[in-house]
């Protein structure tokens, strides 16, 4: 073989057009420069970010405590963290590329900037992002990281099927990322329909980034989901009853059950794609017996229970939230799990409505349109729950209640819409417009994002031991919800005007108001994230005055706030015994918490482990591979993977035992710390005073 | 550890091996609550089969490319090694603690079956290109190959696995990892099984109905 032949195996179909700046430099033209000028300014960005991360980790010898103490790790804590970094970043980049398509629709009449291949990935990037690797993430993380606490465990069930998940998780995002530098994405969209994905009408490598992205998280979340549920179900703490747990935990476990029957048909949607696209299967083609139709079945067969694995996380948050910020249990507890079980059981019912207008007959449209009402009814029930938990409560305005009060008003308008939509007829008229667009974000955006960002806040200082800054919180929040009035809002009139979805330019000037304001709105959306950004910067850098170490701040309900912030490698010195819900808050009013526990006893923790890391790598080189058709680097990472589990099975010394002593003199140490912290009551909550020492709320009003 | 449920039940564990039982209770139901989304996928490609039973593009059908015979007899295979995998945790249970362990013979016997299935399976197959039933000829072959060959892929893996357990045995013994790794087997040996036959109803007698 030359050396020409061999390079060309090696590379598979990669070459110099896949570069962002190619098309620009040997075509010049004014369209070719200013979207390479736009797709080179993100690749660099990007390349940028990575190697200052780089120089970073060296410059201050950091890769070994990276190595040690975050990758390997199989601490859940640690997990859910890195997760939530995770969404973060993928978050700046989604939001970036959503200010981009606001900004050309909003000089869009009769043209705008940018070319309709570069519009068509950025929705495409814009939508999978958020759904798959920021809103995934987010909400895995997060309950990976409160779940065992609440349910008074000391791991996950699995813990290193915990750190496989993430890496998987990892892989398919840093796969949507390497699209920015190896061009192009997908211009099929977040649901990647077909006809349009296969390779009689995308035949470059744009689909196939979007499968293996898609593919490589819907496994991770599979795993995820198993793991979460075995831990709900057989990882309690003593006395923690089912009709115990806190009520994120019945999200947690209702989310989980979906993760692990809707994920598989995307999977499988994927895996037949992409059967169709590399070995001339036909399963969706419009030729050769294919079917198109069966995709848009497998697809939202996943996609409609995927919608309630965004939002219920959210409303677990929420319970949590604003029960405890207003110092009550929350009202309605059972009717709460119960809408929630309704809620995950109903959203395998309601799939068809994504296709209301793909010809299938009038009374199949209209059993999903009914179906899809009913939804309403337990989530319903749940606004009044949370209104009546409200009511009479001694309300604390602090960010994560900021959130949750947006939440109730919007979430409310947009369930609304989403009654419009449920009715085919209605449908039929607003399908493919601006309105479904404003509809999903109206409920995405309260219901997942602002509860996600209500729980970082809610439970930062467990993770890390101090609170966040509470100005520039406040100054994110209300600007996340102003902003995002003013950048949806307009979609509905859009959609009623009927301005369709995913195009990139009009020419219709009476829409040319709306999508001004919605720019406006997205401006606003940018500066919230910035106020993020602020907040954490300023919040590590005063973190001395936020401390909370006894671990309480905010007169907390739950197990995770009877033990220290940051929490410790094994959660719990002693297993709790549980008799109650709001365990926490029974025994601090009857005088039963920061007790001295009668003995202590080893604990067993899991050792590190390489092979999650090793297994991220692996896959995303498997998947890199198989984009470009570099054949030697998906078998060596498809082998990789293989080879790492079958050597996982010969491993033995997996545990590591911390000694009675060791864990005594930690517990006794900070057990002491806490009696000598005042402490203080909810009016001095974001105050320096506040080191995680509560006065309960019942003994309050009695003082 | 939820220590008032007691121990996990079905597993031939024998007495005297609460720290196993203890791990196993987690383990495999975790291994169950798999087999329950890969129930998903099995479940999904059968109903994507049904559905593309009439997409034939002018291809060839079920009654030009199916044969019961060999079906039939991979079936008895199959189940057979069902039954000598039961036969290999029972022996699990009893063992003499001898270096040459009767588990070995069964296990080495089912995995003989396993591999019988998945090379008739692969004649089969062949046999079917031959008469031009290949893949890309048609939505309703695309189907066939998607469901059958992804479940003589699933034996295969589970043969990979019964391997290494066995490396395992002959390297550790009879710790409980193994035990634990050999209950889970089982989960997925006997759950191929039921896929199995769902296929010969679905596919084979279906589609020759």
């Amino acid at each position: 073989m030359t050396l020409a032949g061999l390079l060309d195996a090696a590379l598979g179909r990669l070459d110099w057009n896949a570069l962002p700046f190619w098309e620009m430099v040997t075509h010049p033209n004014a369209s070719s420069i200013i979207n390479g000028l736009i797709a080179s300014g993100a690749a660099g960005i990007m390349v940028l970010g990575t190697l200052v991360t780089i120089w970073a980790l060296t410059r201050h010898r950091l890769w070994g405590m990276l190595w040690r103490d975050w990758l390997t790790s199989l601490d859940h804590k640690k997990i859910g963290i890195m997760y939530v970094m995770l969404a973060f970043v993928m978050l700046a980049r989604a939001l970036a590329e959503a200010s981009v398509m606001r900004t050309q629709q909003a000089v869009g009449l009769g043209g705008g900037f940018l070319s309709p291949e570069h519009f068509g990935q950025l929705f495409s990037t814009h939508g999978t992002i958020m759904i798959f690797f920021m809103a995934m993430p987010f909400l895995t993380g997060v309950i990976n990281f409160v779940m065992p606490l609440q349910i008074g465990a000391r791991d996950v069930a699995f813990p290193l099927l915990n750190s496989v998940s993430l890496a998987l998780t990892a892989a398919g995002a840093a796969l949507v990322m390497a699209s920015l530098l190896f061009t192009p994405f997908s211009t099929g969209g977040w649901s990647g329909y077909p006809p349009f994905t296969e390779t009689g009408y995308s035949p470059d490598v744009g689909p196939d980034y979007w499968i293996w992205a898609v593919t490589l998280s819907s496994l991770g979340t599979t795993l995820a989901g198993m793991n979460f549920a075995v831990t709900i179900y057989k990882k309690r703490a003593p006395g923690m009853t089912m009709f115990r747990m806190p009520l994120f935990c019945w999200t947690a476990l209702c989310v989980s059950i979906l993760m692990i029957f809707a994920m598989p048909p995307l999977t499988l949607a994927t895996s037949m794609l992409a059967l169709d696209r590399y070995l001339g299967f036909h399963f969706f083609t419009n030729t050769g017996g294919g079917d198109p139709m069966l995709y848009a079945n497998m697809f939202w067969l996943f996609g409609h229970p995927e919608v309630y694995i965004l939002i219920l996380p959210a409303f677990g948050v929420y319970s949590e939230v604003i029960s405890t910020l207003s110092g009550k249990k929350l009202y309605g507890y059972t009717s709460l799990a119960l809408a929630t079980i309704c809620i995950a059981v109903l959203s395998f019912t309601v799939w068809v409505h994504h296709f209301f207008t793909m010809g299938q007959s009038a009374s199949l449209n209209a059993v999903f349109g009914i179906a899809t009402m009913l939804i309403g009814i337990p989530t319903g029930v749940k606004v009044y729950d949370w209104m009546l938990t409200l009511y009479r409560g001694r309300v604390r305005l602090g960010v994560p209640m900021i959130y949750a009060a947006g939440f109730l008003m919007l979430f409310v308008i947009g369930g609304a819409t989403g009654i419009v939509l449920a009715n085919p007829s209605l449908d039929y008229v607003t399908h493919n417009t601006l309105f479904l667009v404003a509809h999903f974000h109206n409920m995405l955006i309260p219901g997942l994002l602002f509860g996600m960002l209500a729980a970082y806040a809610f439970w930062f200082p467990k993770a890390f031991g101090f609170r966040l800054e509470e100005k520039w919180g406040r100054r994110a929040a209300v600007s996340w919800i102003a902003g995002f009035i003013l950048a949806f809002f307009p979609l509905y009139g859009l959609g009623l005007l009927g301005m369709p979805r995913r195009t990139v330019a009009f020419f219709e000037p009476a829409y040319l108001p709306f999508t001004l304001i919605a720019l406006v709105g997205a401006g606003l959306v940018l500066f919230a994230f910035g106020c993020l950004v602020a907040q954490l910067v300023v919040s590590i850098r005063e973190r001395d005055d936020r401390r909370v170490p006894v671990g309480d701040p905010w007169d907390g309900r739950s197990l995770e706030w009877s033990i220290p912030a940051p929490a410790p490698e094994w959660n719990f010195a002693v297993l709790p015994q549980v008799e109650t819900r709001d365990p926490f808050t029974e025994a601090k009013e009857q005088g039963r918490a920061y007790r001295s526990p009668e003995d202590y006893e080893d604990i067993e923790m899991p050792r590190n482990s390489a092979i999650g890391p090793i297994v991220g790598v692996a896959g995303f080189a498997c998947a890199f591979g198989l984009v470009w058709y570099m054949w030697w680097l998906a078998i060596s990472g498809a082998l990789l993977s293989l080879g790492a589990m079958l050597a996982r099975g010969f491993a033995r010394d997996t545990v590591r035992i911390i000694p009675a002593a060791e864990v005594r003199e930690a517990h006794e140490s900070w057990l002491a710390m806490v009696r000598a912290t005042p402490r203080i009551p909810r009016h001095e909550e974001n105050t320096p005073a506040n080191l995680g020492h509560a006065i309960p709320a019942s003994q309050e009003e009695q003082s | 550890m939820n220590t008032e449920t007691g121990r996990h039940p079905g597993l031939n564990l024998g007495s005297g091996h609460a720290e196993a039982h203890g791990e196993a209770e987690a383990l495999v139901f975790g291994f169950w609550v798999f087999m329950m989304s890969d129930l998903v996928t099995f479940g999904l490609l059968l109903a994507t089969y049904v559905t593309m039973l009439d997409n034939l593009a002018s291809g060839p059908g079920p009654k030009d490319l199916f044969e019961l015979k060999p079906v039939f007899i991979e079936t008895l295979v199959l189940l057979t090694s069902s039954l000598t995998y039961g036969m290999a945790i029972l022996s699990l249970k009893h063992d003499p603690g001898r270096r040459l362990r009767p588990v070995l013979a069964w296990l080495g016997l089912t995995l003989m079956l396993g591999l019988a299935f998945v090379a008739m399976e692969a004649k089969d197959l062949h046999a079917l290109l031959a008469k031009g039933g290949a893949p890309q000829r048609s939505g309703f072959l695309s189907a066939f190959w998607a469901l059958v060959p992804l479940h003589a892929l699933h034996v295969s893996a589970a043969a990979l696995w019964l391997v290494a357990i066995a490396a395992q045995i002959w390297r550790f013994g009879l710790d409980t990892p193994v035990k634990t790794a050999l209950l889970r087997l089982g989960v997925l040996w006997h759950f191929l099984d039921v896929v199995w036959i769902a296929i010969v109803s679905v596919v084979f007698l279906g589609g020759l109905a």
